[in-house]
């Protein structure tokens, strides 16, 4: 079957009697014959390009997604529109080999790029400098909170509900290790009630509030509080934004944040299953030297041409070993490529209308939903792309009935998705990818599965 | 430079964008740069102008509420976003010069130490962007995802095969997250049961002086002290010695095998045996699998977790620095820790085949939804194209290769561990420093300059001018040749000319060598930060602070 081992057997001869080996067997001499596998591995044959090819392909087509689903789900994965440039020039085999940039003189083009992106997400934030990417929203939020620890000394942080659950999750998994508490602050009307704080990490000031906007329940959270609270504790406010939503909603940095962390899957990925998606992490200068991952810096070469490297390198793991505030090394350089590119194809007006495009259809498809009788809104506060709704059925039933008349219908508020207030909703998004026509059929569809 | 400006302006006139002319508006700095060469390529800012646009979007039918009927005052951006306003050819021509002044596996040879920087077939760009894989929501329902979730489970079997497991999650996104992931994993069996029913978590982890960085690191993110183990003068790690570091309150030790000298740990059977008396665990870093695939196993060696970089030895892209995927696979008894929910094959009776479990005993989420999917996929891919048999003859290509290679190079360079070595090889330029001044850097430069990436340097640590030098199995004997050409040429140069060349090198890349000194302390981490540029970033108060 085929390799992509280009060696012909006469090569490895003469490579193996150079080296006065006789066998293959030899190169592996100094392993223990009691740890040496006696036997092949227990896996199929290997199989011709177009063989895996066929079979990948039959096991893309069991997913509805390959039927064309009109997708009205979001909860952090939103169907934005992604151009024909961005995967083309991010996925340009240059971008897509290429290694992390530590030889710069071969290296401009993936830093360049990078700098570029820390100043697209910098402006967007409205915070001064942003890092050259991590994993996801979750893990971007858990170095925000990291570095909320290592500034202010503290361990305990307090977390709105309105963070993504399953953040929340990845946060309280990782706070095993360092021994932090964390308080949960509820919603209620959908915005936080910080008031409300419960949990082990309720007691004593904390390193930082992380607050979401809009948060889980697409809601438009008050940010004034949460930075006056966080002033009067001497904390930290680590605000989740939505890189298409600060189109056209307070920026972080406008709102005061001290670090602005998001998932950017809307500006760089398809949906993709989860991943490999961006997180994006920005921050004021102040803290940039405990900023986890990789950060690109202008500079000049030893002719005087403008350049780029990575910088304050120290920071590291590489460099700090145990002593380093982040063990971040692979990233999501690539998506953050995509990004640079997909928000300069976007620009300023493309951003814009992106935001209100997705606000307006989510208004119609809200108003419309509300007129179906039964259907109730949980929350007051203003939305924007995105919203909860109370249906008078299980909303596992509505999802699986939408389904077979090609609907995505959202993502039920249960099972890892647990907040009080919205327990039992179904959560619908709208982006701009959705038009009057799929929305009405959509509002038809979900009447009919209601009744 | 308008802080006030219109939401829809505002990328144009950026602070430090140049004129193409005398007279002309801001921004529009026209650029077609040589294909090589030193000019340097403005960034996407200078291309700006304002008003000028690449996007369009649907059009939806929908009424078109303005901005002030969908929020409310409180909530608007107040500041524009200073994203810049270009045309779609400028933005190709743009991204298409910066590919080109870098260089990546497709360009040329990459012996990139500890990196597996091996070729990354184009068949695996093409499955991940069928639509069933790459339009599938995460949080769709079971119902509407069974290939998906047929495929997580077939890799994690295979990967359990490959390492010698029993159980593994996909979840980790690269390898530093699935060390992380693997260390709580360990905290918490030490917290629960420790194998004796006695739970108590132990203070420290044992990890050899050669081991990559990102080991410490995540070993003070898992809430342990990391302890250093010296390696002997064979370059591994004595069995005497570690016994002396071992007691009741180590939870474990990191072990790469083979390690970072590309040396295999010949004593790990005294070595687990050791750890596993004093009621600790084996942790493999699977860095270096790729010289191992079916030749032996981390399970079979006593190992109890095992993290593996997919992005490394099952071929997936690298992309300029990430998304890799970090899997960890443990043994029977530690399984019940795994981060949930896991894909799993569900029972007789089930309306689907796969479904969701989760584990009482869980460590929880380790990734925001399921893991970096379409690398997962790359990889199952990978591996059904080789099969059993395939995997086999990647490492054999991947020893012979650095063999070879290290062979070769021994009449030029340093080789300071004379043992053999398996997929990669440290090489020293120490003797050369002292005799003529050629560093490690003047060779990785010097390499440059003759048209090949340069090796990993300066690590690992324990070798003075470290070249670790991994040309994985892709290779062909005629490009290893070539590569062991340029860095003889590297060497006779450099003593006939006192490393003089070496060091103004290299000359012929977009760029020469970049000061680095000069980037840590004069930061400019953005446009807005260049020297001149006033606070008006159009990002509102972010100059300002907050």
């Amino acid at each position: 079957m085929g390799s992509y081992v280009p060696h012909t057997d006469a090569e490895i001869g003469q490579m193996l009697s150079f080296l006065g080996m006789g066998s293959t067997e030899e190169l592996f001499s100094m392993v223990p014959d009691a740890v040496r596998l006696a036997r092949p591995l227990r896996l199929p044959a290997g199989q011709s390009e177009p063989d895996v090819r066929h079979d990948m392909e039959g096991l893309s087509r069991a997913d509805l997604a390959s039927r064309g689903l009109v997708c009205f789900a979001g909860a952090g994965a939103y169907d934005h529109e992604i151009a024909a440039v961005t995967p083309a020039l991010s996925g340009r085999s240059e971008f897509l080999t290429a290694y992390t940039p530590y030889q710069a003189e071969v290296s401009q083009g993936v830093l360049q790029a990078l700098f570029e992106f820390q100043t697209m997400v910098a402006r967007l934030s409205g915070m001064e400098v942003a890092n050259a990417s991590l994993y996801d929203g979750a893990s971007a939020t858990v170095e925000a909170a990291n570095l909320a620890c290592a500034v202010t000394g503290r361990q305990g942080l307090w977390v709105s509900d309105g963070v993504h659950p399953h953040w929340r999750a990845v946060l309280g998994t990782m706070a095993q290790g360092p021994g932090r508490a964390i308080g949960r602050a509820p919603l209620r009307g959908g915005v936080t009630d910080w008031a409300g704080l419960g949990g082990a990490g309720s007691a004593g000031a904390p390193a930082a509030l992380i607050v979401a906007y809009p948060n889980f329940l697409g809601c438009l959270d008050d940010l004034g509080s949460a930075r006056k609270l966080a002033d009067d504790l001497g904390a930290l406010l680590v605000v989740v934004f939505d890189p298409v939503a600060a189109a056209i909603t307070t920026s972080p940095g406008e709102a005061g944040a001290d670090v602005a962390v998001a998932e950017g899957q809307g500006i760089s990925a398809r949906l993709s299953y989860g991943g490999p998606y961006l997180g994006l992490f920005a921050t004021k200068m102040a803290h940039v030297r405990r900023s986890p991952g990789r950060i690109v810096g202008e500079t000049l070469d030893v002719s005087g041409t403008t350049s780029y490297v990575t910088t304050l390198r120290a920071r590291e793991q590489d460099i700090r070993r145990e002593r380093a505030s982040s063990n971040v090394c692979t990233n999501q350089t690539l998506l953050a490529v995509a990004a640079a590119v997909q928000l300069s194809w976007l620009g300023p007006g493309g951003l814009r209308q992106m935001a209100l495009a997705s606000a307006r259809g989510a208004r119609y498809a809200r108003e419309s939903l509300l007129r179906i009788d039964g259907v109730t809104s949980p929350v007051s506060a203003p939305v924007l792309k995105e919203a909860p709704f109370r249906l008078p059925a299980e909303p596992e039933v509505v999802i699986e009935r939408l389904l077979e008349d090609g609907y995505l219908a959202g993502v039920a508020v249960r099972e890892g998705f647990e907040g009080e207030e919205a327990e039992g909703c179904l959560l619908v998004a709208v982006t701009e990818k959705r038009t009057r026509d799929e929305i009405d059929g959509f509002v038809a569809a979900f009447e009919k599965a209601l009744r | 430079m308008s802080s006030g400006a219109e939401p829809a302006t505002g990328g144009g006139a950026v602070p430090g964008g140049r004129p193409p002319g005398a007279g002309s508006a801001p921004g529009g700095l026209a650029s077609s740069s040589p294909l090589l060469g030193r000019a340097a390529e403005p960034t996407i800012f200078e291309m700006s102008v304002p008003g000028r646009s690449a996007w369009s979007l649907r059009t939806t039918g929908l009424p078109e509420w303005e901005l002030e009927e969908l929020v409310p005052l409180e909530h608007r951006r107040r500041s524009a976003t200073g994203l810049p306003e270009v045309s779609e050819r400028d933005l190709v021509a743009h991204f298409t010069r910066l590919s080109q002044r870098q260089y990546s596996v497709d360009t040329g040879a990459y012996p990139l130490g500890s990196c597996t920087m091996k070729y990354n077939p184009k068949l695996f760009d093409h499955l991940a962007a069928l639509p069933g894989f790459a339009d599938a929501h995460p949080a769709s329902p079971t119902a509407a995802l069974q290939g998906f979730l047929a495929l997580l489970v077939r890799l994690e079997e295979m990967l359990c095969e490959i390492t010698g497991m029993a159980a593994a999650t996909l979840q980790p996104p690269a390898g530093a997250a699935g060390e992380l992931t693997g260390l709580l994993m360990m905290r918490a069996w030490h917290g629960r049961d420790a194998g004796d029913g006695r739970g108590r978590v132990r203070r420290r982890v044992l990890i050899p002086d050669s081991a990559h960085g990102t080991n410490p690191a995540s070993v003070s993110l898992a809430g342990y002290e990391a302890t250093t183990v010296a390696s002997d003068s064979r370059g591994l790690l004595d069995v005497a010695s570690l016994r002396e570091h071992l007691d009741d309150d180590v939870a474990g030790i990191m072990l790469t095998n083979p390690n970072t000298l590309g040396l295999f740990e010949e004593d790990i059977v005294e070595i687990a045996s050791a750890v596993h008396d004093a009621g600790a665990l084996l942790y493999y870093d699977g860095a270096n699998l790729n010289p191992v695939l079916g030749v032996a196993r981390p399970g079979d060696m006593g190992f109890d977790i095992v993290h593996l970089n997919l992005h490394k030895t099952f071929a997936t892209p690298h992309g300029g620095g990430g998304p890799g995927a970090g899997p960890v696979a443990v043994t029977a008894e530690l399984a019940p820790y795994l981060p949930a929910p896991r894909p799993v094959r569900t029972g007789e009776g089930g309306r689907y085949g796969y479904g969701f479990a989760g584990s009482e005993a869980s460590i929880g989420r380790a990734h925001s939804w399921h893991g970096n999917a379409l690398v997962l996929q790359r990889a199952l891919a990978y591996i059904m194209f080789n099969g059993g048999d395939g995997l086999r003859r990647v490492a054999e290509a991947a020893v012979l290769n650095a063999s070879w290679l290290s062979r070769r190079l021994r009449a030029s360079y340093d080789i300071p561990y004379g043992r053999p070595s398996m997929h990669e090889f440290v090489a020293s330029a120490a003797s050369l420093k002292r005799s003529c001044g050629l560093s490690a850097t003047d060779v990785a430069k010097a390499l440059l300059e003759r048209g090949f990436h340069a090796p990993t340097v300066h690590f690992p640590l324990i070798v003075d001018e470290a070249l670790m030098i991994e040309p994985t199995e892709t290779e062909s004997p005629q490009t290893l040749d070539a590569l062991a050409r340029a860095f003889e040429d590297v060497a006779r140069e450099a003593l006939s000319d006192g490393a003089a060349s070496a060091r103004s090198a290299p000359r012929s890349t977009p760029v020469g060598r970049v000061d680095e000194t000069r980037a840590a302390r004069r930061l400019v981490l953005t446009v807005d930060q260049r020297p001149g540029t006033t606070s008006g970033a159009p990002g509102g108060r972010a100059a300002g602070g907050g």
